[in-house]
């Protein structure tokens, strides 16, 4: 019987499986940052212990650093003003230093989100085992890569073993097929497959994206589409290699080349689940259907289309469930069965690991070129995924289009994603965000989240309400 | 994790019951980014005179001679003789840092929390639960002025008490084995060395790029 792509990476990393199912599997890149790894390398301190493998290691700052470009210039750290944010940062520099783990610090270009900076260098690779100590690690499966997140514990043990404890995951294929619409784009295809399975629907499950909607996207796009996987319950998300997956990783810093090359693409090639692998699950969704999404609620599921209504109380089946939507609809400062179109947006957040790469700012800024930024709208970032998606759209004069509009043009880093830094949403505040999270205050204490497409968050920076990008032209 | 066979070392009382992992190491500590740096700050509460001050956190404070750890003759212990239901309260494993951190390697009391034994385990602190009888004598002794050593043996599952008698205790076989042999899941997974090391060497022929040097 054919094997599915999970299944590939699985036995190919499988070093020893015990009758309990539970398993040690290798560990080909482990990726570092700031918030998770303290504990762990001070664990490996206490136990007099080193890494096993250091260049199986990257580390990079970004949860916490300043995307303000005048702190920015300041040396090292000096720019970050509050100081356990500070302490942080630091500690991460002298654990590297302790540990000869190979860090891109603050200074250099190449400095960025982790789930950024990793494909950009090559450091995400097809066929990997990838693991890091945050969830949207599952990013990195867009490659054909096994990449899941972590926690501190298991932080400590990847570095001293090289290793993961875990347990075989199941199957689940979605398929999207049809030409998707114009203005549609991968965010909302994660969107739409989350409004319809739920931010359960995948848990324990490897969810691999598959049909002629995906293989369509650019690698940008499969990273969105994979970087939500964990919003739909799965740790990993998978989609299997082909030539577009080559052309990205050809040439980049930590590719192999030559020779190496040649056998590594005749390997990749084989990436992709068989003709008659079976699944434990499967799904197929119709793309040429899913419109523009935004999300109304406290959760990525409470998501309708940019024509869609805030659902009604009544309509809803259980009272949990009624509960439940009164509950997101009083924090959301929104009317039940209201037009998505009429809620009117204070901010504008254009960032993090699932809309910072250069196709989401050219994507932002064919939007905005030509228009302002509404008056309304109080504050709207641009925040670029790496030091080189900044250096990129300021290469093809992006930061100008933002600039000219109105928004904000800043240095690269996690950001309003989840405001560990300064960069905050007010409390009460209403914001149009690329991001992945619209959980209670993940923006900010009281702040509200609508996630949208980076289109979409341009659309409403300009208009000040949500709008289908496709209908700008003719307001 | 450091491996526990047989401890010989001065005992220090700490005489009261229910001791929760707040008087432990309190809330306040809690924010540190790591998990050293607690020792100094082991039953905060009671070995200071001045509180701690968050706005000023390294203004020198006074320690209270009156509490017993602060005691010249207990200066050197790595036993704490403590009262029933030891640790209780959060689950925080702070409080198991803390303790080594400072230089216990072995608590001795009637009985523990759950969360704190188990959390006691994978720092190689080693939780004995002695006879109440067996404790009461023990605090007497060190009321009378008495400096007492003990050597708690963790194979034979017997503490050898300073008359020569010996009381016994009892261990879960499997973390008896992780602390025996010092394993914690890293040492576990570290068992399996060979397999590791074997499937490494598979790999990197097979997949040589995934080895190359990471010039940052
Ligand atoms: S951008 Fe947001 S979701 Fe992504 S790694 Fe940073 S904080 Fe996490």
């Amino acid at each position: 019987m054919g094997r599915t792509l999970y299944d590939k990476l699985w036995d190919e990393h499988l070093v020893d499986e015990r009758d309990d199912g539970s398993a040690l599997i290798y560990i080909d890149r482990h990726l570092i940052h700031e918030v998770t790894s303290p504990q762990a390398f001070d664990g490996l301190r206490l136990a007099d212990r080193r890494p096993r493998r250091l260049n199986a290691n990257v580390a990079v700052p970004d949860h916490n650093v300043s995307t303000d470009p005048m702190e920015r210039a300041l040396e090292g750290y000096s720019g970050v003003a509050e100081v356990t944010s500070r302490v942080q940062l630091e500690t991460l520099n002298s654990n590297c230093a302790d540990f000869d783990i190979p860090l891109i610090d603050l200074s250099d270009k190449r400095q960025g989100i982790v789930h950024v900076m990793g494909p950009e260098q090559g450091a995400t690779l097809p066929g990997m085992t990838i693991v890091c100590g945050d969830s949207h690690t599952s990013t990195h499966g867009a490659f054909g890569a096994l990449a899941h997140g972590i926690g501190t514990s298991e932080v400590e043990h990847v570095l001293a073993t090289q290793c993961l404890l875990t347990k075989k995951m199941k199957n689940f294929r979605i398929s999207l097929d049809g030409a998707i619409r114009s203005g549609v784009t991968a965010k909302d295809l994660a969107l739409a497959v989350i409004g319809k399975i739920g931010t359960a629907g995948a848990t324990g499950y490897a969810l691999e994206f598959a049909g002629s909607a995906v293989t369509s996207l650019s690698m940008e796009g499969r990273m969105t589409l994979c970087n939500m996987a964990i919003e739909a319950g799965a740790r990993a998300g998978l989609i299997g290699v082909d030539s577009t997956t080559l052309a990205y990783v050809d040439g980049r810093p930590m590719a192999p080349s030559g020779v190496e090359w040649e056998s590594a693409v005749a390997y990749w090639r084989t990436l992709h689940s068989d003709p008659d692998a079976e699944f434990d699950l499967e799904l197929s969704i119709d793309a040429s259907s899913i419109e523009p999404q935004v999300t109304w609620g406290t959760s990525p599921e409470m998501v309708t289309s940019v024509s869609g209504c805030v659902p009604m109380i009544a309509d809803m089946q259980t009272d949990t469930s009624k509960k439940a939507l009164r509950r997101a609809l009083d924090y959301m400062g929104l009317e039940e069965g209201m037009s998505l179109t009429d809620v009117q947006v204070d901010m504008v957040f254009i960032g993090s690991c699932t809309n910072a790469r250069i196709e989401d700012m050219r994507a932002a800024a064919n939007v905005i070129q030509g228009h302002k930024k509404a008056p309304s709208v109080e504050r709207a970032l641009v925040v670029p995924g790496s030091g080189l998606v900044k250096a990129q759209a300021e290469a093809e004069g992006l930061d100008k289009i933002f600039i000219d509009a109105g928004m904000e043009w800043r240095a690269p880093g996690c950001s309003m994603c989840l405001a560990m830094n300064a960069d905050k949403v007010e409390p009460g505040k209403r914001c149009a965000s690329t991001s992945n999270r619209n959980f209670e205050g993940r923006q900010g204490a009281g702040g509200r989240t609508h996630l949208v497409s980076p289109a979409m968050a341009a659309a409403a920076a300009i208009t000040g309400r949500f709008t289908d990008p496709s209908q700008l032209e003719s307001l | 994790m450091q491996a526990f066979t047989i401890h010989d070392g001065w005992v220090v009382p700490l005489d009261r019951s229910n001791v929760d992992t707040d008087l432990i190491i309190p809330k306040q500590f809690l924010k540190s980014i790591k998990r050293t740096g607690f020792g100094p700050n082991l039953f905060d509460e009671l070995r200071y005179i001045e509180a701690f001050d968050e706005a000023s956190p390294d203004a020198a404070r006074r320690l209270d001679p009156t509490f017993s750890l602060n005691k010249s003759e207990f200066s050197n212990a790595s036993i704490l003789l403590a009262r029933e239901n030891f640790g209780c309260g959060s689950s925080r494993e702070h409080a198991v840092w803390a303790l080594v951190e400072y230089g216990i390697r072995c608590v001795v009391a009637p009985s523990f929390a759950d969360i704190f034994k188990n959390n006691a385990y994978k720092s190689g602190l080693l939780p004995v639960e002695l006879d109440e009888a067996v404790i009461n004598a023990l605090f007497d002794q060190l009321n009378e002025g008495q400096v007492l050593s003990l050597t708690v043996n963790l194979e034979a599952e017997q503490v050898v008490l300073p008359d020569g008698s010996s009381a016994t205790f009892s261990v879960d076989p499997f973390r008896r084995q992780c602390l025996l042999e010092g394993l914690d899941d890293i040492g576990i997974t570290l068992q399996r060395e060979s397999a590791i090391s074997a499937f490494e060497a598979k790999h990197r022929q097979a997949r040589p790029w995934l080895f190359s040097e990471i010039k940052v």
